[in-house]
């Protein structure tokens, strides 16, 4: 098993990488947001038959990242909670909820520790 | 092109189990776009790994969800002791599989009987959670709780179930297999039920593969997955194979997780046979360290624990991808070019469970 194998990249290089993955068959499978100290650890996740390829993305708290929900389309779901969660700065994504997915008072409540 | 309109469609309605809310665009009767919307019940169980501690948040992991809760909590445990490096006793493995089967029952059989209700075959709905109740009562038996039961905890088990016990639920069983084969037929061959179920609904395969889907409503369109196979808990011990369907329509999804019963069924034969004496149990010193994705097959598909630790007694995140978050792209290509009539039927066929969704 490979699950825990996680590579990380530029994010420059995520939407090439996800071509790739696309081309060779793989499905995503979930993406994860990390609150780290000046900014987000984005992990992607995709899966072929059983074994699961994770690529890790740092990104500042102000830094855009592109979508990879044109490649991956389920992708605008994660997207979607990253941004209404974490305040990241997702952009293009092909469904936009604009900071509606959830319906919560509190705005980016996953974007402080504590 | 008939006239176009837009229907909102929960998050309150008579057949729908959870609050999920769809706009559906319609031409006439017809469905030709879902928008779905989430988020009424979001609870931020995930923040709240910062605040209680890793031992602790095996409680609050459990009550992610009243159905899976089981696997949950033994989800998030496998994670984190795979960050220990905690080696879980053999006793423990197979008594997690054993509970593991038993929710699976449990979760096929409401959602058979809530399928039925939707579908207006009420003496269909009460027979099927007649016989869950037996499951229910078995759950009570041997950890004391009925839905949430806290069994599980980091290194092992918090309770053995003795051998007899054992022996007595593989009998309690065996005479449901019996009483299952007359539900089964019921629903996979009864006129009414394939008249609303056959080609309702189709998901091809290249579509389950291409939006994620997970679990039964993957398998039912010919994706031979189980997340089951990678090895987990007594899994690598026990003889099994995925359950799929080719046809990708609502009557294959039924047709899988009837099968999936009296496949659980047989898991935990067998593991009441393989289970060896033992502690269930292992003692652990320290605090996490390190990160893991953990995957477990519940009764709605995979689920993703991951787990990031620092070496205190709180983890820096936590973070559950849940199978019917996976399945939301499906659900909504499943809808276009539906009837509006059998909207209720599609969102049911995914099994899905939105506490689980947005925890």
């Amino acid at each position: 098993m490979t699950d825990n194998q996680i590579t990380g990249i530029p994010a420059a290089d995520l939407l090439g990488s996800c071509i790739k993955l696309k081309k060779d068959e793989y499905r995503i499978v979930q993406i994860c947001a990390v609150r780290t100290q000046d900014g987000y650890e984005l992990t992607y996740s995709f899966a072929k038959e059983y074994d699961m390829v994770n690529l890790r993305v740092q990104i500042l708290v102000d830094e855009e990242i592109a979508s990879i929900s044109d490649i991956f389309s389920p992708a605008f779901l994660y997207e979607n909670e990253i941004r209404d969660l974490f305040g990241a700065k997702i952009q293009m994504i092909n469904f936009d909820y604009r900071g509606n997915l959830y319906r919560i008072d509190t705005e980016t409540p996953f974007k402080q520790k504590g | 092109m008939g006239t176009r309109s837009i229907v909102p469609f929960g998050p309150q309605h008579p057949v729908l189990p959870e609050p999920i809310h769809l706009d559906l665009v319609l031409e006439d009767e017809l469905v030709v776009e879902a928008i779905p919307s989430i988020g009424f019940i979001h609870r931020g169980l995930e923040k709240l790994v910062e605040k209680k501690d890793f031992v602790e948040y095996v409680y609050v992991a459990e009550r992610v969800c009243g159905i899976c809760s089981f696997m949950h909590g033994m989800g998030y445990c496998e994670a984190v002791e795979h960050t220990m490096g905690i080696e879980v006793p053999d006793r423990a493995k197979y008594l997690r599989t054993i509970w593991s089967e038993m929710s699976r029952i449990h979760s096929h059989m409401m959602w058979l009987g809530l399928l039925a209700d939707a579908f207006g075959f009420e003496s269909l709905f009460m027979e099927s959670w007649r016989m869950r109740e037996k499951i229910l009562d078995m759950f009570e038996y041997s950890t004391g709780g009925r839905v949430i039961f806290s069994v599980n905890k980091i290194g092992g088990q918090r309770k053995d179930m003795d051998n007899s016990m054992i022996s007595d639920f593989v009998g309690i069983l065996d005479g449901m297999e019996k009483e299952l084969k007359s539900l089964s037929y019921t629903f996979l061959t009864d006129y009414s039920v394939k008249s609303r179920l056959e080609g309702v609904g189709m998901l091809s395969k290249q579509q389950a593969h291409d939006l994620g889907a997970v679990g039964p409503f993957m398998r039912a369109s010919g994706i031979s997955l189980d997340t089951r196979m990678t090895g987990y808990a007594a899994y690598p011990h026990l003889e099994f194979e995925p359950i799929t369907s080719s046809a990708g329509d609502s009557f294959a999804r039924v047709d899988v997780r009837i099968k999936e019963i009296y496949q659980s069924i047989d898991l935990i034969k067998q593991a009441a046979a393989k289970i060896p004496a033992g502690d269930v149990f292992t003692p652990y010193k320290g605090n996490p360290t390190g990160e893991y994705l953990m995957r477990v097959e519940q009764p709605r598909g995979e689920a993703v624990y991951y787990v990031k630790a620092n070496g205190t007694k709180n983890l820096d995140r936590f973070r559950l991808r849940t199978p019917t978050f996976a399945n939301l792209p499906g659900l909504v290509e499943v809808l276009k070019g539906c009837q509006l009539a059998d909207v209720p039927i599609l969102i049911l066929t995914i099994d899905p469970c939105i506490s689980c969704t947005e925890r």
